[in-house]
């Protein structure tokens, strides 16, 4: 610890930084970050930064609101923004304390470490790799309606496109970041962009997926495009998804995977996904939190609506990717619910939890999904047990709010907040009049 | 960090070697006033003679490096087994001995214990490999002439491949020996951080740190293949 506080504190003055932000998300996954001087810097790694979290969407507490910001100096990064300024700017990620110096329920980064930790006592290590979607937009006004850069298609080779620029600036920027990329590409819908990343442990993951839409959104906005991470923002094509591969390690081990297996898959890995598929209607208002998610996880645009898992079908909920070459160490899972703008701390969370759970208790796997699921009849459906993801924020809620095991993985705190806050999010949605109804119900009602 | 002055030139392979792998830069001459000619501004940091080869030549090396203004110390003197005698009052004239026979373990750590009375020699301030450069007083890398924003994890790994170059390390041995600790991560946190270093160092430098086949990571190479 000693050391790595020495090494930041080496480094800020050894580089001229002038500025180091403090980064922290409150609970809906908004990053939020404040500033501070080298001066400042010692004192902040050794005692922390005192703040009023009553600000804070998710921080809030009745009687006392002041809490800590813990610089975790591990995660100190100079950002590249401004190297060659004279005024370098760096990040460290925090953690967020009481003033008594326990962690704070609230905080999001702590959540997915208990639950890391849990893991941890069994042995596993927990390991994630999201594919990021997005949508560039020329506006760079989000009140405007939003209009794409581009009418690309998937893996379209296209000249002097100003998105593909921007993505390769991006790419470039992560990589200086120390967050390699596995693929970047033009996807489905107009404007639409995924960037895929290499696995790293489920909370490095959470850090980096709130580092990499701010890369994104930054490098937009120097080009006067707004990027968003909105999960639907055009009818009639795809939204944008962030389809995660999960893995389970013991020591170097994958245990998801088993040579015996004729498709290479243990039984570890069947209970995790059982757990996912049992509890996955519980955990969807967490991976999918806003009005707008629900949107996106409709029939006919390549989202997952039904419970289902499958080897390499693309309509299942949780897929098998076959693995390249027999390695085992790839053997992984692909969740496929949810999208860009959950909060990716929580997320992991109660996908773990899910998981955890179906291995605790040894859930039997349900058959695959073989067929296209989107072309079964929903007797069929019924006939063969296949549940649906909830259809909206409210139905979300509903199922979550029932759920011991959500309520357990965010712990009291954060669960009672998020269901209070996501309860007035609809209520405010469903009282709105919307231009559909305008557009409707007004030239003949 | 000034090299040194060994001798005769060429030197004994096995006595290269060992030099080498110790981490010592050197510079064989083939006499004293060949050793003149090339000394560095700052000084010999030390020397090791051989008196295998010539022994007449060599002592007579050793009196010359004792006669300068500032003598050359220390002195390491390499003998065979049969010279022991030879050594007889002429013990002014080197600071410690060892057998050619000898392991090449030995040779360094009697020039480490040579340089530690002397307080200079091998200072672990800098780690060079290439265009990699570490400054371990300041934190810093450089990676042909640009310096890289590290985090702390990945310059400690960095800094442990760069010390041991060619060495192949498994994932546990860096886990154990870079973190300390078991990280939720556990030993695949070993291929992120290498990853992400790689990514750092940009795809020119990346293959600075070779993947060995379901072994682990190797640095760069040894001078010396093993």
């Amino acid at each position: 610890m000693q050391s790595q506080r020495e090494y930041v504190l080496r480094t800020v003055e050894e580089r001229g930084v002038r500025f180091i932000q403090l980064w922290f998300t409150d609970v809906l996954g908004i990053p939020k970050s404040f500033s501070i001087t080298p001066a400042d810097l010692d004192n902040a790694l050794e005692e922390g930064m005192t703040f009023d979290g009553s600000s804070i969407d998710g921080f809030s507490r009745i009687q006392e609101s002041d809490v800590i910001a813990r610089p975790d100096p591990t995660t100190f990064q100079i950002l590249p923004f401004h190297i060659g300024s004279d005024s370098m700017v760096a990040r460290v990620f925090c953690d967020i304390s009481n003033l008594d110096g326990t962690p704070f329920s609230g905080c999001p980064r702590h959540v997915l470490r208990r639950q890391l930790e849990k893991a941890h006592e069994q042995g596993f290590s927990f390991f994630a790799a999201p594919e990021i979607e997005y949508f560039y937009f020329a506006e760079p006004d989000p009140t405007g309606k939003p209009r794409p850069l581009d009418n690309g298609s998937y893996f379209e080779l296209t000249v002097a496109d100003l998105a593909t620029d921007l993505r390769k600036k991006t790419v470039l920027t992560l990589e200086d970041m120390g967050i390699p990329v596995e693929y970047a590409q033009h996807e489905d819908a107009p404007s639409q962009h995924e960037i895929d990343l290499r696995y790293t442990d489920a909370l490095t993951m959470a850090d980096t997926i709130m580092t990499v839409r701010l890369v994104v959104k930054e490098v937009a906005q120097e080009r006067g495009v707004h990027a968003t991470f909105m999960p639907k923002p055009l009818e009639n094509v795809q939204g944008s998804g962030m389809h995660t591969h999960f893995s389970l390690f013991k020591g170097e081990k994958n245990v998801f995977y088993d040579g015996d297996d004729e498709r290479g898959l243990s039984l570890t890995a069947k209970q995790f996904i059982a757990g996912l598929l049992e509890h996955a209607r519980e955990i969807t208002a967490v991976t999918n939190q806003w009005v707008n998610s629900y949107k996106r996880l409709v029939a006919g645009y390549e989202a997952p609506v039904l419970i289902s898992w499958a080897y390499n079908n693309r309509s299942a909920l949780v897929r098998i990717p076959k693995v390249m070459g027999g390695s085992s160490d790839s053997t992984r899972l692909e969740y496929r619910a949810p999208d860009p703008a959950c909060n990716p701390y929580l997320a992991f969370a109660v996908v773990l939890a899910a998981g955890l759970r179906g291995i605790e208790k040894g859930y039997e796997l349900p058959p695959e999904a073989a067929s296209n699921l989107f072309l079964m009849s929903d007797e069929d459906l019924a006939a063969a047990g296949i549940r649906a993801l909830p259809h909206t924020l409210d139905e979300a809620i509903g199922v979550m709010e029932k759920s011991e095991l959500v309520a357990e993985a965010l712990g009291e705190h954060v669960f009672e907040w998020f269901i209070r806050n996501k309860r007035s999010e609809w209520e405010q949605y469903t009282t709105t009049i919307t231009p559909y109804e305008l557009a409707r119900y007004l030239p003949t009602l | 960090m000034e090299p040194l002055l060994c001798y005769p030139q060429p030197l004994n392979l096995a006595l290269q070697k060992a030099i080498d792998n110790a981490g010592y830069p050197f510079v064989a001459v083939s006499g004293a006033d060949e050793a003149a000619r090339t000394e560095p501004e700052e000084g010999w940091i030390g020397a090791v003679v051989s008196a295998v080869e010539d022994p007449e030549a060599a002592f007579a090396l050793c009196r010359a490096l004792r006669k300068k203004e500032s003598p050359v110390s220390p002195v390491l003197l390499i003998i065979d087994a049969n010279q022991l005698a030879s050594l007889e009052l002429k013990e002014d004239l080197f600071d410690d001995f060892a057998l050619l026979q000898t392991m090449p373990d030995e040779i360094e750590a009697r020039l480490s214990h040579l340089f530690f009375r002397t307080g200079r020699g091998k200072t672990a301030d800098i780690i060079a490999y290439g265009p990699l450069a570490l400054n371990l007083e300041t934190y810093q890398a450089v990676c042909a002439g640009r310096p890289l924003d590290l985090t702390f994890m990945e310059y400690e790994l960095l800094r442990f491949l760069a010390a041991h170059p060619g060495k192949v390390f498994t994932r546990e041995v860096l886990l154990s020996r870079v973190w300390g600790y078991e990280y939720f991560g556990g030993a695949r946190t070993v291929d992120v951080h290498v990853r992400r270093l790689r990514a750092k160092l940009g795809e020119e430098h990346a293959h600075l740190i070779d993947t060995v086949r379901s072994v682990g990571y190797r640095f760069g190479r040894a001078r010396w293949s093993a």
